[in-house]
């Protein structure tokens, strides 16, 4: 989805005159210490949160609105483990400390967030982050946690034995922000210039840094919380050598299930709605060309996208307590042994599995691999994945051309296991595009895995709900621009030019003779013309398909009254309509995508390839299916 | 070799032998001599396994852990579940070997 995933950007504020004034505070800390959590909590802003380590792999700004100091800028930060940075996402975090990184103002102080359940292990961390010299703040974060689970430390002994203030907080509850609002104060001018004066062990040494950590979280009478027992409990059973796997397809099924017997009703409904007041509200209109532009052009092809909203909220549900429990690293670990086979680690089935919710955010995550092989031939296959765009696409198409047919006692239906179907053939053509590319082109030696698996945790109801909204909102902003702006040139383009003051026959309109010109190309796949301009309106994002068929089909006037469902099958058979789910499975449609492929392999070159390759793929495989289909049913 | 230890056992780890930027990492990530590694689970495929250092989780595939050196600790009385699990795993790695 385009625009899914770049908010408007923060611009700071133009540094004053005034040099000594605190300005820039940057957020630091190990992966999944909580810093985006608390980066939300101080500027008022949504930045992605989830529960597994490299969720953020850019730095993010922001004023702290949050606590009322406009006029600080918040940077929020890649976690690292040291200064010595051992992937993408972390260099990121280390150049922006050395005030390196173009755009982004060197921070004049840090606030340094630790896990306090792994405080341990976590001030290894702080020893080369208080060493920088800027006045730092350290906060013992996920602190009621560590308390329920019999923690114990004591912030005035540690802020002692460091020489740095502490404060114990958490994040997700928002306790302990005054304790930072007052530091932010006190380093209001001169002291901001101080270097810090403590007695650090040499930098640079994990062993001595672990030593020092150790006496340190010692002398300050830490005790570490009883470990998660529960949270092994729970792996025991999930990453069950038969439990584990079952387990993972048990969900996997569920979730399409779900789309389809709880999403399909929903959406039915709403479409009702919407047609209906979109009846209601042309009554106001004059009987002419507005009418027809406004109620055949853009209601008919925006609603025809937005009935799709609760498959969409369905989906990201699912995809969201999938990252907030913390599963989302077991799967990596599972899929780990499948993904050696084509050249890959685990660690590359993060982004795949983020992919089915964006391509965009997915081929960011990807700056956690740290070879750059494994990561190129990563960002190459993730728009195989099935995205959410392509889900109104595929729902359109099956509930129009596949019967509902159920086997099992009703738990099974055939639309969800052709829904499945396309899923794994994304999921199938990825993989082996990755091996393809990794005993090639990219070959390299095997990288390790190296993985932290974070806790289990559950989702609040809270950072769902958010999400939910998040996407939503979205959805219905795509909706309302690139969507209503195409269904509009559409409609335009099929009512010109004018035959004495009256609309053309559809076929004699520009669009209608674009399409006939490009008929050759597409005949063979059994696609008709209509498809043909659906195709090339959906290069802009892929669920603009559905809102061209909506435009198309309500501008013919055979097909005007019908529903769209029942439309498309005046013109489309059997096998088109598979060949073109199987289109879509393949091609990237999505300029979006592309733009970022550009961006994060610094080239036009990967994206054009991989632009054509999914192209010739798609054309291919859809050939091949329309004439399957048709050998079957002849 | 840490890959050696069954799942329950612990180990004290002696020393690391790989390319100094992974060792770098292990080691800011707890894998540091006279550190104590706990296995905690395999992957349902046997590999990679789950170990318990410092309190954290990490997963590492059998070769990065064949490169860390450990002595073994007291072995502690291992539960019903724990003396069932290992052999599993085991016999699959030898298949997966040959």
């Amino acid at each position: 989805m385009s625009n899914c995933c770049t908010p408007e950007p923060y611009k700071p504020p133009e540094p004053g005159a005034d040099t000594t004034r605190l300005r820039t505070i940057a957020l630091i800390g190990p992966p999944n210490s909580g810093k985006s959590t608390l980066f939300n909590r101080l500027t008022g802003l949504r930045q992605k949160v989830a529960n597994y380590p490299g969720v953020t792999v850019e730095q993010r700004m922001g004023a702290m609105a949050g606590i009322g100091r406009s006029d600080l800028t918040l940077i929020d930060l890649p976690g690292i483990y040291s200064l010595d940075p051992f992937s993408e996402d972390a260099r990121v975090s280390v150049e922006v400390l050395e005030g390196r990184m173009p755009g982004t103002p060197k921070p004049d102080a840090i606030l340094l967030v630790l896990d306090s359940l792994h405080l341990t292990r976590q001030l290894m961390l702080a020893a080369p982050v208080l060493a920088l010299g800027l006045p730092t703040m350290v906060l013992l974060n996920m602190s009621d946690l560590m308390e329920m689970r019999g923690g114990e430390i004591d912030p005035l002994r540690l802020a002692q034995e460091i020489g740095a203030p502490v404060a114990r907080i958490s994040a997700a509850k928002g306790s302990g922000m005054e304790a930072i609002q007052l530091f932010l104060n006190r380093h209001r001018g001169e002291d901001a210039n101080r270097a810090a004066i403590t007695v650090l062990p040499v930098v640079g040494n994990a062993v001595s840094a672990h030593k020092w950590a150790a006496q340190v979280s010692a002398r300050t009478g830490y005790r570490a919380p009883l470990s998660a027992e529960a949270s092994r409990k729970v792996d025991a059973v999930l990453l069950h050598r038969f439990w584990g796997p079952l387990f993972f397809l048990v969900v996997v099924f569920s979730v399409f299930e779900v789309v389809f017997s709880i999403g399909q009703p929903l959406s039915d409904g709403l479409g009702d709605v919407l047609a209906r007041a979109g009846t209601w509200a042309t009554n106001f209109l004059p009987n002419d060309w507005l009418r027809s532009l406004v109620l055949d052009g853009a209601w008919k092809g925006v609603t025809s996208v937005l009935v799709f909203l609760p498959q969409i909220l369905l989906l990201f549900l699912f995809i969201g307590i999938l990252e907030d429990s913390g599963y989302l690293a077991r799967a990596a670990l599972i899929a780990d042994r499948v993904m050696r086979t084509i050249g890959l680690n685990g660690k590359a089935f993060i982004p795949l599995l983020s992919a089915y919710a964006c391509a965009v955010p997915a081929i960011m995550a990807t700056r956690t691999i740290e070879n750059k092989r494994d990561r190129l031939a990563t960002i190459l296959v993730t728009p195989f994945m099935t995205c959410s765009a392509r889900l109104p696409v595929y729902m359109l198409f099956i509930a129009a051309f596949i019967p509902p047919i159920a086997f099992v006692h009703g738990l099974v239906g055939l639309q969800t296991l052709v829904m499945l179907g396309l899923y794994l053939l994304g999921f199938l053509a990825a993989l082996a595009t990755a091996r393809l590319l990794k005993s090639s082109i990219l070959k390299s030696s095997q990288t390790p895995f190296i993985l932290e698996l974070p806790q289990y945790r559950m989702p609040t109801l809270r950072s769902i709900g958010l999400r939910l909204w998040d996407r939503g909102s979205v959805f219905l902003r795509q909706a309302g621009s690139v969507i209503l702006v195409v269904t509009l040139g559409l409609w335009v383009l099929a009512n010109f030019p004018r035959h004495h003051g009256m609309a053309p026959e559809l076929t004699e309109s520009i669009i209608g003779r674009l399409g006939h010109w490009m008929e050759p190309a597409i005949a063979p796949l059994g696609f008709n013309w209509k498809i043909g301009i659906g195709l090339l309106s959906s290069v802009l994002a892929r669920e603009v398909m559905v809102g061209t068929m909506g435009t198309l089909y309500g501008a013919d006037p055979q097909t005007q009254s019908l529903s769209l469902q029942t439309a498309l099958h005046h013109d489309l058979h059997l096998g088109g309509a598979i060949a073109l789910m199987v289109f879509f499975a393949f091609a990237m449609q999505c300029t979006s995508t592309m733009a970022v492929v550009r961006r994060e392999t610094n080239s036009w070159r990967w994206p054009v390839i991989q632009f054509l390759y999914m192209l010739v793929l798609a054309w291919g495989a859809a050939f091949v299916a329309n004439w399957a289909v048709g050998m079957i049913w002849m | 070799m840490l890959s050696e230890l069954e799942v329950g056992t612990t180990g004290i780890i002696e020393s690391v032998d790989l390319p100094s930027s992974v060792h770098n990492h292990l080691m800011y990530m707890g894998f540091l001599p006279n550190a104590r590694v706990e296995v905690l689970h395999r992957a349902p495929a046997g590999d990679p396994t789950v170990y318990a250092i410092d309190g954290l989780e990490i997963a590492l595939r059998r070769e990065t852990a064949q490169a860390i050196q450990v002595r073994m600790t007291r072995p502690r009385q291992p539960s019903a579940k724990e003396t069932r699990q290992p052999s599993k795993p085991r016999q699959s790695e030898r298949k997966a070997r040959r």
